[in-house]
């Protein structure tokens, strides 16, 4: 009785879950949408208290008590350019809790094999359903316990290590330890003989050594990739945990969490394909990190940068009547929203068009870009994604590019030898003219020359994007 | 350092090399400015505005070459001016170093140094200081006004209550910077355009202007590329072929504006004596290159003539000083970004620096040697046109074939994912235990759910979209609440850690996903 409860109580919040994911089509819908998955996640859980197999409910609750408080202040109080740390963060807690949930399961398998018959008759819970498990249910459970820590353990250490780039406390450069990915291969091989070793003797110290390798892989690939793939790395993640969610969910035999797990797990798959599509670039050429692959000299760029002052780019933006804004990593880091968005409230309070070019993979994060100008309130039905707004930029009197690079980068169009070539791009050459904010000469993430700043209608706007566009507000009249 | 510019003293110039605009612009080099009083006066600025903008004004040429560092002129330097010319002072104007070698070697021998602005590089770089292009630029527009003038109809044809007048039928030979420039002039006059070159490459520019492109069929077409974007001698088979397509179209045509130079040659003669004599009465030829001998067999250079048969021909070789205000401000531009370009730190001090492609081009004459001709530049004027590969126009059958063909390659692709896919869920159905089975089930239908559902996610939510499956990845907790009741005190105490880290995720994730929905507005 109390099980088939329980069990009604997972289908409404498994449906629940997955309203909550449709209703992001849309930013209305969106706003009702998280509150599904509110609800649904507060009867999974009283449903799962009131159920068969848990107990100390005081200790429970206590401890969604306080994660509770501490998760509410750090979403109260973090920035929206600190998202992409946030998200790495939460994803390094989910693996962990993989982790601890997986050794608590062979914990109680170990207890259990040692046990005699009437020991096993007087269990109770989880340790009872364990308990009367055929051998081959025995062995899948162990695969699957196995498996929800391995990839528990790549999820935590590699979110901690993708936080700490994002974050800035560890260098955003992809970074290899000499052997490169002959290491990640090795502990790979290694957990797969472990994994052999575990399912015949049920060793703690096979489970141990195999967690460490994982957690070494976890480390070690994402310290190899640099910080532009990292909108690829975190929905890389973000898919991990549920996977290990959903292996966690097998080895408790509990539906619920295959379901969300396996929700998850797809969600940040596809979020990952389409990010690697944007770039051009196979996923397997993203996780090994780094550019490569070019096929022959790169074309000669031509011509020269030319620099442009506050007065210049203020006195084009007067005249256009049309002009698109292509943001970057750079207006995040220069934490320049507000300020372009004064601009943009500005520039259409003169009746001009001003719109958002966004690129997928602008950011850090998918859909970062999106975040922060919503912040600044800029209205969400000027901000348009590449495949919307490209055609428009031949009849835009201006764009101006803020803070990006290889996005705009024109010889992934012109020169079939570039290592981006291929890669869709915004191809904001196509407008009349176009300022560029950057701040000094330099090349973006990948180190490719960007023939888009040396051409006749691109004006370089040098100096910090935040105060570039702060110099312009005045002279806008 | 002090710019100077003197009156332009050769008969009928009414230019002037510099502009009060341009004399403010290079007080932002650090610059300051000297003019001769009246330098300006013809092409509509006074010595007031000079003053004004911070430029002295003295009374004579010697004044100005006495006091300037830098003495900028339109014209080259008559001998009277080049004799004023100081060991170290360097003189920007047009100075065609191949026609006058003697002044040239004069003038190095006196130690000046020589800014040629016919001499600027055709790269991209250096178009902000190619003043040729600038003067042809106004030749082209002036040469159709000048046409206008002469012509006794409208460019545009009009139907009026007094009568139906047809468009003037203009042809373009020569579309160089002044005859694209008299394209564009010609079609908005509301003319019927034609032009025509004999580099094929510019068809595109010229219909991109709105003129017909004349099409000559023939084989051995020259590369214009390869000789910095200027044309070169053609063939005599060609030329004939040319010939007989203009006089083909000579009794049609009102108004012939020619503009086809060859660089180092006199202008190829082109529309000959009896396509003149073919043309309607009352109809116009403006010759540009009477200069250089004229494209036109009739063309008399300096003075408009007109013919036995009423066909007027313009053989004036001023076009830009007779739009002085104008050629003025663009001349006068062309001449600071030169200055911009020698002046790098722009802290006042000319830095000349010969290893510039552009600088080393212009330069004829420097530290008492003649440094003309220069070498060639590392840098190709324009790139070499590719002939375009056009995409093949599939016949209807075609299209019908190939979207057959997908569409099997899509259903043999699908159904080989459903076999191999159903058959290794088959297989480990024989193997695996009931309870697995029906576990596995919902995880292959949940994957399934999951990829529908997301993919229709808007691609501006895919941060809410992150933080949404990271809260609801906490379902994770489940497992731990389940755990918790454990008779064993590290499962409890591992359990226990597990639901605070759920729990900063559920909540933390859902808060700050409501807070990010929250911001999203509509406009």
């Amino acid at each position: 009785m109390e099980y088939g409860f329980t069990t009604a109580a997972y289908v409404v919040a498994a449906v629940l879950f997955i309203q909550s994911l449709g209703g992001l089509s849309g930013q209305e819908s969106a706003k009702r949408a998280v509150w599904y998955g509110i609800v649904g996640m507060a009867l999974a859980v009283a449903a799962t208290l009131y159920g068969p197999g848990a107990g100390n409910w005081l200790i429970s609750l206590v401890m969604v008590a306080v994660g509770g408080v501490i998760g509410w202040y750090v979403a109260q109080r973090v920035q929206m350019t600190e998202m992409p740390q946030l998200v790495a963060a939460m994803h390094s807690l989910v693996g962990l809790a993989a982790v601890f949930i997986g050794f608590n399961t062979h914990i109680e398998l170990t207890a259990i094999a040692g046990m005699d018959e009437a020991a096993r008759q007087a269990l109770t819970g989880f340790a009872a359903k364990v308990a009367e498990k055929t051998a081959v249910e025995v062995a899948i459970l162990r695969v699957e316990t196995f498996l929800g820590v391995f990839i528990g353990a790549v999820t935590f250490t590699g979110s901690v290590i993708a936080f700490g780039k994002l974050a800035g406390k560890v260098d955003g450069k992809a970074k290899k330890l000499p052997g490169g990915h002959a290491l990640n291969a090795g502990a790979a091989i290694i957990s797969l003989v472990l994994l052999f070793v575990y399912l015949q003797s049920g060793s703690t110290l096979a489970l141990l050594v195999m967690t460490l390798a994982a957690l070494f892989i976890g480390y070690h690939l994402i310290m190899g990739i640099g910080g532009a793939d990292m909108p690829v790395v975190v929905s890389m993640l973000n898919s991990y945990s549920g996977w290990a969610a959903a292996a966690i969910g097998f080895s408790l035999s509990n539906d619920l969490l295959i379901v969300v797990g396996a929700l998850v797990g797809s969600s940040g798959a596809i979020l990952s394909y389409i990010m690697c599509k944007a770039m051009n670039r196979s996923f397997i050429s993203v996780i090994l990190g780094g550019f490569g692959g070019t096929t022959g000299p790169a074309m000669e760029v031509t011509g020269e940068q030319i620099a442009i002052d506050a007065e210049g780019v203020a006195a084009a933006l007067n005249d256009a009547d049309s002009v698109i804004i292509i943001p970057g990593y750079g207006m995040a880091v220069a934490q320049a929203q507000q300020s372009v968005s004064e601009l943009t409230r500005k520039l259409r309070a003169k009746g001009k068009n001003v719109r958002f070019a966004i690129h997928p993979v602008a950011g850090r994060l998918p859909g970062h870009m999106n975040v922060l100008l919503a912040e600044a309130k800029v209205p969400y039905d000027i901000v348009l994604e590449m495949d919307e707004i490209n055609e428009d930029f031949p009849e835009t009197d201006v764009a101006i590019v803020i803070g990006s690079n290889d996005i705009v980068n024109p010889a992934a169009q012109e020169d079939p030898n570039s290592p981006i070539a291929g890669m869709p791009v915004l191809e904001c050459w196509k407008a009349k003219q176009v300022f560029v904010s950057k701040r000094g000469q330099g090349t973006g993430y990948s180190g490719i020359e960007n023939p888009l700043f040396f051409k006749e209608n691109t004006r370089m706007f040098y100096g910090d994007a935040k105060k570039s566009i702060d110099q312009l507000l005045p002279m806008i009249d | 350092m002090k710019i100077g510019a003197p009156r332009e003293i050769f008969e009928g110039e009414n230019r002037v090399a510099m502009t009060p605009d341009s004399v403010q612009a290079l007080a932002k080099l650090g610059h300051t400015a000297v003019v001769e009083a009246g330098a300006g006066a013809k092409a509509g600025f006074t010595d007031a505005a000079y003053q004004a903008a911070g430029a002295e004004v003295v009374k004579d040429a010697k004044a100005v070459f006495a006091a300037a560092d830098v003495v900028v002129k339109v014209r080259g330097p008559e001998a009277s001016e080049a004799k004023l010319l100081k060991q170290g002072q360097t003189l920007i104007s047009f100075f065609w170093p191949a026609q006058n070698a003697e002044l040239l070697e004069q003038v190095a021998k006196q130690g000046a140094t020589v800014v040629a602005m016919d001499m600027v590089p055709r790269i991209s770089r250096a178009q902000k200081m190619d003043a040729l292009s600038s003067m042809a630029n106004i030749a082209g527009y002036r040469a159709v006004i000048e046409a206008g003038n002469n012509f006794g109809r409208f460019f545009t044809g009009q139907v009026t209550a007094a009568g139906k007048i047809p468009p003037a039928k203009v042809l373009i030979v020569g579309a160089g910077v002044a005859g694209l420039a008299a394209i564009g002039t010609s079609v908005s006059l509301g003319a019927i355009t034609y032009a025509f070159d004999v580099r094929p490459e510019v068809a595109e520019q010229i219909e991109s202007m709105g003129a017909e492109f004349v099409f000559l069929e023939f084989e051995q077409t020259q590369d214009g590329a390869a000789t910095g974007g200027y044309a070169a001698p053609s063939s005599p088979e060609f030329r004939e072929k040319q010939l007989a397509k203009f006089r083909e179209l000579a009794p049609d045509i009102d108004i012939v504006i020619t503009t086809a130079l060859i660089p180092g040659r006199p202008a190829p003669k082109l529309w000959t004596e009896d396509m003149v004599g073919m043309m309607k009465r009352g109809s116009v030829i403006v010759d540009l290159a009477a200069e250089r001998g004229g494209n036109c067999d009739l063309t008399v250079p300096d003075q408009k003539i007109v013919t036995d048969n009423g066909v007027t021909i313009v053989g004036y070789t001023d076009f830009p000083s007779r739009m002085a205000a104008q050629a003025s401000t663009l001349y006068a531009t062309n001449i600071r970004h030169m200055l911009t370009d020698l002046t790098p730190k722009k802290d006042g001090v000319i830095h000349h620096n010969m290893e510039d492609d552009v600088i080393r081009g212009a330069t004829v004459a420097h530290e008492g040697a003649v440094t003309y001709p220069p070498p060639p530049p590392k840098i190709a004027a324009i790139a070499a046109a590719k002939p375009k590969e056009k995409p093949k126009e599939l016949t209807p059958e075609e299209k019908r074939a190939q979207e057959a063909a997908a569409f099997k390659k899509q259903t043999r692709d699908q159904v080989a994912m459903l076999v191999v896919g159903g058959g290794l869920i088959l297989l480990a159905g024989l193997y695996a235990p009931a309870s697995f089975m029906s576990h596995f089930i919902v995880f292959v239908l949940s994957v399934y759910v999951g990829v529908q559902v997301i993919w229709n996610v808007s691609h501006s939510l895919h941060t809410p979209l992150m933080a949404v499956t990271n809260a609801i990845s906490s379902i994770i907790i489940l497992g731990a609440l389940m755990q918790i009741g454990s008779g064993n005190w590290l499962v409890v105490i591992l359990a226990a850690l597990s639901v605070f880290m759920a729990g900063i995720n559920i909540f933390g994730g859902f808060m700050v996903t409501r807070r990010m929905l929250a911001m999203f507005q509509k406009s």
